[in-house]
């Protein structure tokens, strides 16, 4: 196969093949992974890069209205796990997902599905900004605009005013939606990036460490923000920093090395975690 | 930590920096050295580039003038319309040469041998009547009446008037003879002879004879070649570097194409002749010696190159921006035509201007495809025969005349402004469309 075994050891952080393959099928998830009012639901989810298996059985259901957070050492396939639910994986040669996703009952990886209606449907924002290089309103307007969703120009502006105003940026840049998006600072890039995912309304909103490339004071920003999207959307979101996830989580899942090690309530993940690696992980002994 | 371990890395430091300074003279003379070479190597190419330019603008620059001498002569009407009735065909089929004749004698009446008469006649360029005849066509009123024509010297006076036959070496080693070099200077005293911008050069097609010969004829060749090129090879290379980079499944095939593409880039051009010879003359029968089948064979000559330009600049495009449009529900057609696309046409339009300019300076491939033919015709359509730039140059060196000499330096400095030109339009559409991310 295409991938080596240095490639191998780079994606699963460094840990040796063989301390790997010992490893393997001995962990079953503590806590209760399933949510009270489900929007997807993941059982069973392998994902293998080649011949290497990145995730292994993760079964995790999102539910309406609340935030996920997913967190864990390099290298756990949290983030591989995410872009999963909305087939972003898809792009990768050599990627293959087995397990059962569904999104409102709907299994995502079926083959008479469509990703392209899938991934307006749940959105993501990634971990570098990554505005198109077109003025600010194109960036709102371009997902609307080739979905169809607004019928006259009006509607449109309409749509980016109110998507902007919902990611916290309209005040910022109403006197420049001409201007281009990439002109923005970090902050205001990422949250005109949100804007952008959420003008095409989506019902799940994938986050990939969206903080990880801003300063604390856009990362307040932006935690504030997701705390206000939770009302209308469901919200997955991958962070390395373990405060942030106690910040603007319901839930967390701890991820190492492929297994979903442990889920729970987030008060309860970080203040009584049941697992060793849990705790390990969470107090600072290992990751 | 204690106290002893927060001295002890004193004495290491201190080596360090001993050592490192005791290398630094060297590493500094290094780099130097290195600088210096670098220096001369480029003041070596510009000294070379600039000794090219000077030698062809040398012996170029004259071509761009022409030498004429001004006669007066007598358009009488028995001669060349005797019926009066002004009727094109009847002013198209007069003898113009007649009267231009004439006024030679007149000017030299003491001319009487029949020799001597023939030198004299070989003064004026054969092509000179036709001129005459033009004049006279657009302007009938002249018939009756002498005028003080401007007529087209012959080369050889041409280049004697240019100073190119110098005038003080011994008669038998000089190409214009002493009577004759009498009569031009009996002419340039009378202010008769006259240097004038050369429009024949520009206007004309290729000629046996050096004055009535331009380069009209071959840039027409080109710019048709280079059009259909462009129009043929931009899409298509475009098209396979999208599907190949963007689309395609990595596997084994994709693979061997890829080798292939890389390969083909470095094919000798002949072998492209060769092919474009036995496949499109010899197999579809298309019309040879036209701009037509040079460009299907320049095409499959650029295409690699194309190709490989826009696979890089696919390749420079962030991935970030294929997910940014995947994320929000872009089909993978769209990410590619209103991202990604948009992003890699500067470096696309690079490849291809870069490999367009190596077309215009393509000959081998074009021999094959019987470019070679003498075509006096200016192409009027994708399927007249045709010369191209490059080939009428290798014609014009070949031919022994004094007066081919400065032409060709004159095609080759037309070539490189062509070259030149198509370059700066690559370095302004990359500054035009480049955009930051």
């Amino acid at each position: 196969m295409n991938i080596t075994v240095d490639e191998m050891e780079k994606m699963t952080g460094a840990m040796s093949s063989a301390e790997l393959a010992s490893e393997r099928h001995s962990r079953t998830t503590v806590g209760d992974f399933t949510a009270a009012d489900p929007r997807m639901t993941c059982r069973n989810v392998d994902v293998w890069y080649g011949s290497k298996q990145a995730i292994n059985g993760v079964s995790l259901d999102i539910g309406k209205n609340e935030v996920v957070s997913m967190i864990g050492p390099s290298g756990c396939g949290k983030s591989t796990f995410l872009r999963c639910l909305n087939r972003m994986n898809d792009t990768i040669d050599g990627c293959r997902v087995t397990g059962s996703i569904q999104l409102d009952g709907q299994e995502i990886y079926d083959k008479s599905l469509d990703p392209v209606p899938l991934r307006a449907q749940v959105g993501m924002v990634f971990q570098k900004p990554n505005p198109f290089p077109k003025s600010i309103y194109e960036n709102v307007a371009y997902g609307p605009r080739i979905h169809g969703l607004t019928n006259s120009k009006a509607e449109l502006d309409e749509l980016v005013e109110s998507s902007l105003e919902k990611a916290g940026l309209w005040k910022e840049v109403k006197d420049r939606l001409d201007q281009p998006g990439t002109g923005l600072s970090g902050g205001q890039q990422q949250r005109l990036c949100i804007a952008r995912t959420i003008a095409v309304s989506p019902e799940v909103i994938l986050m990939d460490e969206p903080c990880s490339a801003l300063d604390p004071i856009a990362t307040a920003i932006i935690e504030e923000l997701i705390d206000e999207l939770r009302a209308n959307y469901s919200i997955a979101i991958v962070t390395h920093s373990m405060q942030q996830a106690a910040r603007v989580s319901q839930r967390t899942a701890y991820f190492h090395l492929g297994d979903l090690i442990e889920v729970g309530e987030t008060n309860q993940i970080f203040t009584n975690p049941q697992h060793r690696l849990t705790e390990d992980y969470i107090t600072g002994r290992f990751g | 930590m204690s106290k002893p371990t927060l001295n002890a890395p004193q004495a290491p430091v201190r080596r360090t920096i001993d050592i490192v300074n005791a290398s630094l003279k060297r590493r500094h003379a290094q780099e130097r050295r290195f600088r210096r070479i670098g220096a001369i190597a480029v003041a070596l190419g510009l000294a070379f580039v600039v000794l090219l330019f000077a030698d062809i603008v040398g012996k170029g620059y004259t071509a761009f003038q022409q030498t004429y001498l001004q006669l007066p002569i007598e358009l009488s009407a028995e001669k060349i319309d005797p019926a009066g009735t002004r009727e094109p065909e009847t002013l198209s089929t007069a003898d113009y040469m007649a009267p231009i004749r004439a006024a030679l004698r007149q000017q030299f009446p003491e001319v009487t041998e029949r020799r001597e008469l023939r030198q004299l006649y070989s003064m004026v360029s054969v092509g000179a009547p036709q001129f005459l005849r033009e004049q006279v066509m657009e302007n009938p009123d002249l018939i009756g009446t002498t005028q003080e024509v401007w007529v087209l010297a012959d080369d050889d006076i041409d280049m004697l008037v240019k100073g190119q036959i110098d005038r003080h070496a011994p008669e038998e080693s000089r190409r214009v003879n002493d009577r004759m070099l009498g009569w031009v200077e009996h002419l340039e005293e009378q202010g008769r002879i006259e240097k004038r911008f050369n429009t024949i050069f520009f206007t004309q097609g290729t000629s046996r004879e050096p004055e009535l010969a331009g380069i009209a004829g071959a840039l027409m060749g080109s710019f048709y070649t280079l059009l259909l090129t462009l129009i043929l090879s931009f899409p298509i290379g475009v098209g396979a570097a999208l599907y190949l980079e963007e689309f395609a499944p990595k596997n084994r095939w994709t693979d061997l194409i890829e080798v292939n593409v890389n390969n083909l880039a470095a094919v000798p051009s002949i072998v492209f002749g060769l092919l474009g010879l036995a496949v499109f003359i010899g197999f579809f029968g298309a019309p040879r010696s036209t701009p037509l089948v040079a460009a299907l064979v320049m095409t499959l000559m650029t295409l690699p190159t194309i190709i490989i330009a826009s696979r890089v600049a696919l390749k420079s495009v962030p991935p970030s921006i294929r997910e940014a449009a995947l994320g929000v529900g872009a089909s993978p057609l769209q990410t590619q035509f209103h991202h990604v696309l948009p992003l890699a046409l500067p470096g696309m339009l690079t490849g291809a201007i870069i490999g367009m300019a190596r077309a215009l300076g393509e000959t081998a491939p074009l021999l094959m495809i019987g470019m070679i033919a003498f075509i006096v015709d200016i192409p009027s359509g994708f399927t007249d025969a045709a010369t191209v730039l490059p080939v009428q140059i290798f014609l014009w060196a070949d031919s022994p005349e004094r007066g081919f000499v400065e032409r060709t330096s004159a095609a080759i400095i037309v070539l490189l402004a062509f070259l030149f030109l198509m370059n700066l339009v690559a370095v302004l559409l990359r500054r035009r469309f480049e955009r930051r991310w």
